[in-house]
């Protein structure tokens, strides 16, 4: 445990006060490295712009695949005609790999050989190149993403409804509740642990977003940065890259410092939150 | 996620540690590249090593071309690594030789060196000190690759200047063959692309003057040349932006395009994945001409400091700076040294040889790639935005000149 997450974490700590001469630290430089993350041009803007991507995925994925994972939860606890197999299905993404999916959703959105844009064309639409496009590139990965997930949001959130006792739900019913009125003035409230963990772990995931976008983008954040997010650009600027990039540990380890801070007091703060939400619900 | 990755590269590098530490013995040079797809040709050229030097061995260990970089740094950074070291040129390069982690060559130590034309030396050298740290294997020529069947198939000649280009390409079109395979997903190749296109319009005069200092990215002649990439547009795959250069390659090799835009390096995968392509490679249009095509060096063999067996391993160097090395190593490995005076048999790359003696630098990687933020990055970032139209060529080019004006003094006048 030490040697696999305190040092390291120590270790960036320490190299985020360094300036690096190649790839030997070259003196202790301060905060000059934090300074030229977040007011040096263009450097900057890069950073501003992943922060952006990142809290786009993470509204995109609260709202698209917790919403869906919530309805889904909802259509599982009816125990509907084969639930079973559909629950097998909703979750069966969740256990491939990152790296499988990206390259499987990067194969169907491919403009030319894609089955995305090829089932568009019979229907009369021109489909464009989705991950070539900056409007279209960030969607596409989030909505890959969404894909891989959806399954474990809605497993917490069904065992979550399995809780509620079945008098509950049937007095409801009994007072004349429909789907609607249950799901938003019943279950929601009592699956109030459940949103807490899904909220949580959706945050981390959504700020610490790495192996998709690297898959499916590249490191660079391709097209134009459409899709660069903290984590491939705190990678690039640490490791660069064969073709274009040079190292600089110092300013990769600021940039790492700076989210780990960021992470960990926005989920103790929200946690805190959702906790006293869960009590007062 | 990036803690998962950042700990799986520390684990490689653990191993390549480990690998180091156990790894050469008595008589044995460990030899560290990314070249791993050219074992059995280097397994091969090492046993003509052991053969003029009885007695020693090379032991061949590759790793993972992305992770390279970091599993040599973190290696030499605890005084570990391979007795001789593939590196890279330029950029790449001071970032090794600047922490000292390199021996520096001189005709001293490594009398070879003077089979090495100055270009050549100045890839693997240090600007500060102005010393030699590595021995340049190949040079590689960027230009254009066409497939000369569906040329002839389509009743197109090959085109020699910019109105021709332009002429063949929509010819080539209107017999349902994409002209161009390139797309611009992957931002590498974008440089590339820019390169071969823009450098005729540029010529070499330009190059002199971002050099001295008169002149800038901003410059008219680098927008105009920029621009003239805009009207390829028409050209390339059908949703282009999204056409990486795996798909690129694939469109050419398979011959479902006429041209790829790329490098002299292209032409051994594309042997091996068509060997029926029959492939001309052609200087990229001009004004009024074909050419100049682009060249630079791309890696070379170093010695590690800290290593062990430093009279082992450079003798090992000192072999890898021979024409017979030189010689074999180009044939087998397809590619054109970087010796003085040495020739590759195969036609293409002969051909590909007598262009460069027109070449002009590819400038990002040449002059550019020392410093963040590399004038690649800016630059391919720039060119992939405007081939989307969500940039301007003028937009490029300031944005260029900006970002390289953090560290090279004579843009900051300007």
């Amino acid at each position: 445990m030490t040697a696999f997450v305190t040092l390291p974490l120590l270790a960036a700590l320490r190299y985020a006060f360094y300036a690096f001469n190649g790839l030997a630290p070259a003196g202790f430089v301060g905060f000059a490295n934090f300074a030229t993350i977040l007011f040096e041009a263009p450097y900057s803007g890069w950073t501003l712009r992943a922060l952006g991507h990142n809290m786009i995925v993470f509204a995109a994925l609260m709202i698209l695949q917790n919403g869906l994972a919530y309805l889904i939860a909802f259509a599982l606890l009816k125990t509907l005609p084969g639930h079973r197999i559909h629950q097998v299905i909703v979750f069966l993404p969740v256990v491939l790999s990152a790296v499988i999916v990206g390259f499987l959703w990067k194969l169907m959105l491919h403009p030319l050989f894609g089955v995305v844009n090829a089932a568009l064309a019979l229907i009369g639409i021109d489909g464009p190149p989705w991950l070539g496009n900056e409007d279209t590139a960030l969607g596409a990965i989030i909505f890959t993403n969404a894909w891989h997930w959806v399954g474990f949001p809605a497993l917490i959130f069904l065992a979550g409804m399995q809780r509620i006792g079945a008098e509950t739900m049937e007095a409801a019913r009994l007072d004349g509740a429909g789907d609607w009125v249950l799901l938003r003035q019943i279950i929601w409230p009592l699956v109030a642990p459940a949103t807490t963990i899904v909220f949580t772990l959706t945050f981390i995931g959504s700020f610490n977003w790495f192996e998709l976008p690297y898959v499916m983008a590249g490191a660079t954040g391709s097209p134009g940065g459409a899709t660069d997010v903290l984590g491939l650009y705190a990678y690039r600027m640490a490791f660069g890259s064969a073709t274009a990039g040079l190292q600089d540990f110092g300013r990769g380890s600021a940039l790492a410092v700076l989210m780990f801070i960021f992470l960990a007091v926005v989920s103790a703060i929200a946690l805190r939150l959702l906790r006293r939400r869960e009590i007062e619900l | 996620m990036v803690m998962q990755r950042i700990q799986r590269l520390a684990l490689m590098a653990t191993a390549a540690w480990g690998m180091a530490l156990g790894a050469a013995q008595a008589g044995e040079v460990t030899f560290w590249t990314w070249r791993q797809e050219d074992k059995a040709v280097y397994t091969d050229l090492f046993a003509d090593f052991t053969k003029a030097n009885p007695g020693i061995t090379v032991k061949f260990e590759a790793f993972p071309n992305e992770n390279y970089n970091t599993i040599v740094s973190t290696a030499l950074a605890g005084g570990k690594g391979a007795d001789v070291l593939h590196v890279r040129a330029y950029g790449g390069l001071e970032a090794l030789a600047k922490a000292n982690y390199l021996v520096p060559l001189s005709t001293t130590n490594v009398p070879e060196l003077k089979n090495l034309p100055a270009d050549a030396l100045g890839s693997e050298s240090l600007r500060a000190d102005g010393k030699v740290y590595a021995v340049s294997l190949a040079g590689q020529t960027l230009g254009i690759l066409i497939n000369k069947d569906l040329f002839a198939k389509a009743g197109v000649a090959v085109p020699t200047d910019w109105a021709s280009f332009i002429a063949a390409s929509k010819a080539l079109k209107a017999k349902n063959i994409t002209p161009i395979a390139n797309g611009t997903a992957s931002p590498w190749m974008d440089a590339v692309f820019h390169s071969v296109f823009a450098n005729p319009f540029l010529g070499p005069q330009f190059v002199a003057d971002v050099l001295a200092g008169k002149a800038t990215f901003e410059d008219k002649r680098f927008v105009d040349a920029t621009a003239k990439l805009l009207e390829l547009r028409d050209f390339m795959p059908a949703g282009f932006t999204g056409v990486d250069y795996a798909t690129s390659q694939q469109l050419f090799s398979t011959g479902r395009a006429a041209m790829f835009v790329g490098g002299s390096f292209e032409i051994g995968p594309f042997r091996r994945a068509n060997p029926k392509l029959n492939m001309d490679f052609i200087a990229p249009p001009g004004p009024k001409g074909a050419g100049p095509v682009s060249r630079f060096f791309d890696s070379g063999f170093a010695i590690n400091a800290k290593s062990e067996h430093q009279a082992d391993a450079t003798k090992l160097v000192r072999w890898l700076a021979t024409p017979a090395f030189a010689a074999k190593a180009a044939e087998k490995l397809g590619n054109i040294s970087s010796l003085s005076g040495v020739t590759n048999p195969d036609p293409l790359l002969g051909k590909v040889a007598k262009l460069n003696a027109t070449a002009m630098p590819y400038i990002m990687l040449v002059h550019f790639r020392y410093e963040a933020p590399t004038g690649s990055d800016l630059l391919q970032d720039g060119v992939q935005k405007m081939m989307a139209g969500t940039m301007t060529p003028t937009e490029v080019g300031a944005t260029v000149t900006q970002g390289i004006a953090k560290y090279y003094a004579p843009f900051q006048k300007k």
